[in-house]
């Protein structure tokens, strides 16, 4: 039986991928990923606005109450070096290089075209097979446009692209008027692959305090259902490999992601929760389940029940709304359709 | 050979080549030396190493006079071994000192020259230190600008390794020390030329070792030790040619001649100054200007002052001289003389030399300015037939009149040194710029330059003066730029505050950093600044910093914009050059600090010039606004004349009449100077207040107040005072005010923080809020002052003062400091004096504390209408304890005394007066009422009395009028830093501790020496980055509280504010009222932490909740009840160590720089807390 999958040109042994998490911040981490069976390692994401606000932050309080008191002109030791910006990542990019044999996909965070892409760059000469571009802006700004948010994502992508030579791929949120259309303009724009979908730290409000607080929760099987739509819909349709990255716990989500047209499944909340181990588990059952039905490899399913593979497209789309909302309906008979 | 020019301070000189010459170095901090030991310890954190290729090792001791006994240690074992010191650090090093020059042991101290404390503490500038130390038989070399600093470091280190004599090599404190200038540094081979291996080898050889064993500081009785006394002399003749020697070896080396004392001047001179210091750089100038006048006057500067060589001396002189003046920067009161005078006639005496008048004077004490002015003044009294002796130039002797006068507006400066001043505030980074700004012109142009920067003694809201000097030769003026041909004033305020425009000459270039734009700023300035840009004839530019500023993401700081402009109109390099070299700079400071720091400076420096506009100026005046008063006429004498000049920054012109002469100050000055720093101030809002009293607990300020009152004393009341009914049980009908001073708030925002009322409508407000100061100064100053007028809460009647609602009532007699906005230490002196302050008197160790309480011009400490309040006092840093101690046993000797005359006046005074007053029970406030109320009745009936009594009794009844007064409860207070409790006086606490006598001492925690800028004490944490400890102190803090409990009978308590007031009000009480020794020990969020300081007592929370500083008591009164004395006043730990440390930068930044490192200590300090939490757990349920 053939597990392998590619996944933007890599060669992976199988397609349970961990993606992006505080699992990967040590060598230790990725390590032992590795021992577990990871087929390749989604490293955590380098952040932007993270590496801005520590650099701020340490400067703010280098210079708070400096040259303000004849005997107190600082309060601090000038040290020689800091770890602000990509020095500590790329560092750890490098090590995992050499520490292990897979594949290791660095992972950026950002939005603006300044002059953090070059870290992309960075990433790459540290060693990383791969980048994953992780997009994802709240927009407030009553006056700007859906349009001009698109318009920036695809401008990083295009900066990005031209400082590096290996493949790219677009972490992307669920929300946009035409996910289709945008999926379409980033693989012309030069994208090697769509990640689907990126999960956000959402406020929560805590009654007690009447303050809003950062809460942060693990994904469930329950949405998997989201990616699954979208990966199914793009499947075929455009250029570009295809990972599905939430909502991924069980046997049975990495076996739809694939079906749906994913190179790969991608796993966090799950590996967090109950540990690493549980790639070697999910994939036995990958491989029971195949055994069972005699598929040969992986790849005969990638896209199997894709919209373009489907016999009733439209069971994507809007039928399958109707039918969800049919499946609840006292008429077991399916009149409706 | 072609050496490095660098733009460095006086101090980073010393360092360099004590650093690279030595192998030991023991520090402690004191100012101004203090960035010597800072220089020393970052580079052995770097791996810097010494001119052998290893890295010194720099270690920091408990004290001054650890850190000489360590390097007499080190230096008996061998090591070429060095310290830094200053002022009070050399007086306690003084019994080493005599010890290894007994011993004939090299080495050099670098010393920061500085005033001694005596009527007063000061930090700045003169030789009353090492003139102390003359008769310790230590070489004394002096160094006179910032290229003699390096130069002569190395020469003291190679004379003292050839001669045997340790060295002081000294420089003045600050005028040196810190003054920034272009040095041509020394190189490795320069170092290696002058310390040679077998000089190294012979100090080695000399040491104590086991393989070749001997004795060194033995006893000897009368029969040998004058004899061993006398034995080193031929050492000591022979120093001053080998200090020759060095120099020569030097000069070949350089080409930079030194001896032993140098002669400028007119070969043929009749007057000649004599002094040491940077005192000679000016007084080179005016010779050098006199001469070209055909006055012929001399200059002798004398380097090497011990071994005073009088041979050397006397060749120095020109042969025609008629007259000297010896010039001492110290004062011996008392004494035949100044030390230099008294050692410039024995010379001329010794040596023979006839017919030459020698006069002396004293100048420059404490930094005071010594100008050329000052120096023509000189020369010209020595042209008079009777000049004056025992002279003082530079102040105005109205007393003993021993002044000399001088023409102020006499002037050495050259045409062709460009002489710029700025004046910023400390926060607007305005200093920081200007040091780039003269390091980019130093080492980018042929210029020669000068930076000497000038802040106020205030920590929160201080002004800071800048004065740059560049031109095309070296720059000798050690003094302040009195003639600027460019002013910057960074802070539009400053017009209405102080003169800024009295230093800009005819023509000079004005900078403005307006909010008002080009349009309105001339409109916005005081009629007297309007008339001065048109008399001199200023060309004046502005720009809107602050906005600039916001826009690139850089807040309040204008440093790089206006640094910008400097560039732009100075001209000093072509502007496109200027603005690279600025981002040159920019990204050298702030480079390691990431790529945003740097982006958003460069973004500053774009957007500046071209938001610069030049401003037309009309021929009149046109302004109606006058300068306001510096303080309010209802203010008393003293401060409208004396406190007001100073705060006017007119303290140079007040004569010595003006000064109490026993240092003796009053109180309650603080609250005339009304400094209008904040931008934002607290408003209250009734309808959510709920009046619990924890903003005006958090305070630093003490400018949130409350009280309660009757609703008929809100008859005349301004329009806007806001009042509610008071939510008390026990005060049915009364009223209530939470009144804001809004002109003494720093604008901390603590009381934001602290309030628990959130806004049921709008949840980002609560019942007390932030906003604009500006648009309320004028009706909140008229409420302030109506709310001043209302009548104080009783203490004796009604509610108890136990809690934190209640003690809000309170008034504070500690009010207005100039401690930083936000502090964590005012908040609980504040409370101290609330409760206790009108029987307290304050033993304050130096530090923070004592300079917020005492540092002229202002006290926050005051009085209450009864005209009670806290007696305060600084002693020492290294003596606090012992100095409350004194003041505890005159206090009991005294009460004790004055009970006995009351025993011995039982009839005249009347048995039941006698009675009460002996068996008073003062327990609580009423208590204490009552005995005041029987004080003054007993000082009445003395008074009427007296004439009736017999001789005898008369004579007794005088005696206890005199002590009546010791008959109420007093409270002593010694207060003080961990510096303080924790290192420098630990040893004095301890014995106090042990004493058993009643004192309360609290010792306000900040982890770090704030003072000087954030050293590491014992009572750093681990982990921790602080200066000395610049790779993350790699130890524990020492456990202070278990040191003292030991003890058995000392109430012993931590507090934090922040984790729980009630707790902290609760423990100071309990402390006060237990009779024996108490120790409270209280967590103080402080600036060198790296935090929010807003945020400051959230921080205090977490502390406690992470178990790092747990809350507990152990009171021996429970003991004596067969109780456990212990008990644990807070949670069990409920978040990580690291979920409180990293929201802190001395924590932070080891993470980002050694992150290994970073995560051993934290595991470790958590490894400690968990340890010692169960161990505290355990002692608590003990029986």
């Amino acid at each position: 039986m053939d597990l392998s999958t590619t996944y933007m040109g890599l060669k992976l042994k199988h397609p349970i991928v961990p993606s992006a998490s505080p699992l990967s911040r040590t060598l230790d981490g990725i390590r032992k990923m590795e021992d577990a069976g990871a087929p390749a390692v989604v490293m955590y994401s380098l952040f932007e606005e993270q590496i801005e606000w520590e650099s701020r932050v340490l400067d703010h309080y280098l210079s708070y109450g400096s040259e303000s008191f004849a005997e107190a002109t600082s309060y601090y030791p000038d040290l020689a070096h800091y770890n602000i910006g990509p020095d500590e990542y790329l560092n750890l990019v490098q090590s995992a290089k050499s520490a292990t044999s897979i594949p290791i996909i660095g992972s950026l965070n950002g939005v603006s075209t300044g002059g953090w892409v070059e870290y992309a760059h960075k990433i790459q000469q540290a060693g990383a097979d791969a980048l994953e571009l992780n997009l994802y802006y709240i927009a407030t700004d009553l006056l700007r446009t859906g349009a001009e948010i698109e318009q920036m994502y695809l401008d990083v992508l295009r900066d990005v692209k031209k400082t590096v030579t290996i493949p790219v791929a677009v972490k992307l949120s669920p929300f946009f008027s035409s996910t289709s259309n945008m999926a379409y303009r980033l693989a012309a724009q030069g994208a090697d692959a769509l990640v689907l979908f990126n999960r956000f730290y959402q406020p929560d409000f805590d009654l007690e305090k009447l303050d809003v607080v950062p809460h942060l929760m693990l994904s469930n099987s329950n949405e998997l259902r989201l990616p699954l739509r979208w990966t199914a819909i793009l499947h075929g349709r455009v250029p570009v490999d295809l990972a599905i990255t939430t909502g991924v716990h069980r046997t049975e989500d990495v076996l739809k992601g694939l079906m749906a047209g994913a190179k790969v499944t991608m796993m966090a909340s799950e590996l967090l929760e109950h540990g690493l181990g549980r790639i070697n588990q999910v994939l036995e059952g990958v491989k029971s389940w195949m055994t069972e039905r005699e598929y040969e490899s992986v790849s005969q399913m990638i896209g199997s029940l894709s919209q373009v593979n489907l016999a009733q497209p439209a069971m994507i789309e809007r039928a399958n709304y109707m039918k969800n909302l049919q499946s609840w309906s006292p008429d077991p008979t399916g009149i409706l359709l | 050979m072609i050496r490095p020019l660098e733009t460095i301070e006086g101090n980073e000189a010393a360092a360099y080549v004590a650093y690279k010459t030595n192998e030991v170095i023991a520090i402690y901090p004191i100012t101004p030396s203090s960035t010597m030991g800072e220089y020393a310890d970052q580079w052995m954190a770097e791996g810097k190493k010494n001119i052998w290729g290893s890295v010194p090792v720099v270690k920091e001791m408990q004290s001054e006079g650890g850190a000489a006994g360590a390097i007499h240690g080190a230096l008996q074992a061998g090591a070429l071994a060095t310290t830094f010191t200053a002022s009070q650090g050399l007086l306690l090093m003084i019994p080493n000192m005599y010890k290894i020059a007994g011993e004939l042991t090299s080495t050099v101290f670098h010393i920061a020259a500085r005033a001694l404390a005596a009527q007063a503490l000061s930090i700045f500038g003169d030789h009353s230190d090492v003139m102390a130390t003359r008769s310790t038989g230590w070489a004394m070399l002096f160094s006179n600008s910032g290229q003699e600093i390096m130069d002569l470091a190395l020469v003291s280190r190679t004379a003292t390794l050839k001669s045997r004599v340790p060295f002081l090599h000294i420089f003045d404190g600050f005028r040196s020390s810190a003054e920034v200038t272009k040095i041509e540094m020394l190189t490795d081979d320069d170092l290696k030329a002058m310390v040679q291996d077998d000089m190294v080898q012979a100090h080695r050889a000399r040491a104590l070792t086991p393989e070749h064993p001997v004795l060194r500081g033995a006893a000897q009785d009368p029969d040998v030790y004058f004899q061993g006394r006398e034995s080193s002399n031929p050492y000591y003749l022979a120093t001053p040619g080998i200090v020759q020697q060095a120099m020569d070896q030097f000069a070949g080396l350089t080409g930079r001649q030194y001896h032993l004392f140098d002669y400028v001047g007119a070969p043929d001179a009749d007057r000649v100054i004599i002094m040491m210091g940077s005192g000679c750089e000016a007084t080179e100038e005016t010779v050098e200007f006199l001469l070209a006048q055909g006055e012929k006057v001399g200059l002798l500067k004398i380097r090497l002052y011990r071994p005073f060589s009088i041979e050397h001396f006397v060749a120095a002189l020109p042969k025609t001289v008629k007259m000297v003046a010896a010039m001492d920067r110290t004062k011996e009161p008392g004494s035949a003389g100044e030390p230099l005078y008294q050692d410039v006639i024995t010379a001329l005496v010794e040596a023979g030399v006839t017919g030459v008048k020698v006069i002396g004077g004293r100048y420059g004490l404490a930094s005071k300015e010594f100008n050329t002015a000052m120096v023509k003044g000189i020369y010209d009294e020595m042209k008079k037939a009777q000049p004056k002796n025992h002279f003082v130039v530079g102040i105005n002797d109205d007393v003993t009149h021993n002044s000399i006068d001088y023409d102020p507006d006499f002037s050495t400066e050259a045409a062709d040194v460009v002489r710029a001043v700025f004046y910023g505030l400390g926060a607007d980074g305005t200093v920081g710029a200007n040091k780039n700004s003269i390091k980019i012109i130093g080492e980018e142009t042929p210029n020669y330059v000068q930076g000497y920067f000038v802040y106020d003694s205030k920590k929160s809201g201080s002004r800071t003066t800048s004065h740059l000097r560049f031109g095309p030769r070296p720059i000798k003026s050690t003094y302040l730029i009195r003639q600027a041909n460019f002013v910057a004033v960074h802070q539009f305020g400053f017009f209405e505050r102080f003169n800024v425009l009295e230093t800009a000459i005819r023509g000079a270039v004005l900078l403005i950093n307006s909010p008002f734009g080009p349009e309105s700023t001339w409109d916005q300035l005081p009629t007297q600044v309007q008339q001065q840009i048109i008399d001199k004839q200023l060309k004046v530019y502005v720009i809107d910093g602050y906005t600039v500023a916001k826009a690139a993401g850089m807040g309040n700081r204008v440093n790089t914009v206006m640094q910008a402009c400097f560039f732009a109109i100075s001209g000093v390099l072509p502007r496109d050059e200027a603005i690279e070299q600025i981002k040159k700079a920019i990204k050298k400071t702030y480079g390691k600090r990431g790529e945003a720091v740097v982006k958003m400076n460069y973004a500053a420096v774009d957007a500046s010039i071209e938001n610069m506009h030049e401003l037309h100026i009309p021929a009149f005046a046109t302004s109606t606004t006058a300068m306001p008063d510096v303080v309010s006429s209802a203010a008393p004498d003293f401060v409208k004349n004396f406190t007001a000049r100073i705060i006017a920054g007119e303290g140079n012109l007040l004569p010595v009449s003006a000064m109490p002469v026993d240092g003796t100050y009053p109180t309650g000055t603080a609250m005339w100077e009304k400094r209008n720093i904040a931008l934002e101030v607290p408003v209250w809002d009734t309808d959510v207040c709920i009046q619990c009293g924890k903003c005006v607990l958090v305070c630093p300020h003490a400018v949130i107040r409350a009280k309660t009152y009757s609703p008929a004393q809100l008859t005349g009341a301004p329009a806007t005072f806001k009042t509610a009914d008071a939510r008390w049980k026990e005060l049915p009908g009364q009223k209530y005010t939470l009144q804001v001073a809004v002109e003494d708030c720093t604008g901390c925002a603590l009381c934001v923080e602290a309030c628990p009322a959130k806004n049921k409508s709008i949840s980002g407000l609560k019942a007390i809020n932030m906003v604009p100061q500006l648009p309320l100064r004028e009706a909140e100053r008229a409420n302030w002052e109506f709310f001043l007028d209302l009548p104080e809460v009783s203490r004796v009647d009604g509610i108890k003062y136990n809690n934190v609602k209640n003690v809000q009532l309170l008034q504070p007699l500690f009010e207005f400091s100039g401690a930083c906005s936000g502090c964590g230490e005012t908040p609980y002196v504040k409370l101290v004096s609330q409760l206790f302050g009108d029987r307290a008197m304050v033993a304050n160790a130096t530090g923070c504390t004592s300079i917020y309480g005492g540092n002229l011009p202002t006290t926050p400490w005051t009085s209450n209408k009864s005209g009670r309040g806290p007696a305060w006092a600084n002693s020492l840093f290294e003596d606090n304890a012992e100095f409350g101690l004194g003041m505890r046993l005159t206090l009991d000797k005294q009460t004790q005394y004055a009970r006995e005359l009351v025993e011995r006046l039982r009839e005249p005074i009347g048995v039941e007066l006698a009675d009460a007053l002996l068996n008073a029970n003062m327990s609580d406030e009423a208590g204490i009422e009552a005995q005041r109320a029987r004080v003054a009745e007993l000082k009445l009936k003395l008074g009427s009395h007296a004439p009736e009594m017999s001789g005898t009794v008369a004579a007794v009844a005088t005696d206890l009028r005199s002590l009546a007064d010791m008959l109420v409860r007093k409270s002593v207070w010694i207060m003080g830093g961990d510096g303080w409790a924790y290192d420098i006086g630990y040893g004095g606490l301890d014995h106090v501790l042990a004493s058993g006598l009643n004192v309360n001492i609290l010792v306000l925690d900040t982890e770090v020496y704030s003072n000087t800028g954030g050293q590491a004490s014992k009572s750093t944490p681990l982990g921790a980055v602080a200066k000395f400890a610049a790779g993350g102190k790699p130890s524990g803090k020492k456990d202070l509280g278990a040191m003292a409990m030991s003890y058995g009978n000392v109430y012993v308590a931590t507090i934090a504010m922040g984790s729980s007031d009630a707790h902290t009000v609760k423990t100071i009480l309990e402390a006060e009222a237990y009779d024996g020794p108490s120790l409270i020990i209280a967590y103080s969020h402080c600036i060198a932490h790296g935090i929010d300081m807003a945020k400051g007592m959230n921080q205090q929370k977490l502390a406690v909740d992470s178990g790092y500083w747990p809350l507990y008591h152990y009171n021996p009164t429970l003991k004596e009840q067969g109780k456990n004395p212990f008990g644990l006043d807070s949670a069990a730990p409920k978040i990580q160590f690291k979920d409180y440390a990293y929201n802190e930068t001395r924590y932070r930044m080891l993470a980002q720089s050694d992150p290994a490192t970073a995560e051993r200590l934290v595991a470790e300090a958590q490894k400690g807390i968990t340890e010692r939490w169960r161990r505290l757990d355990q002692q608590a349920k003990a029986l």
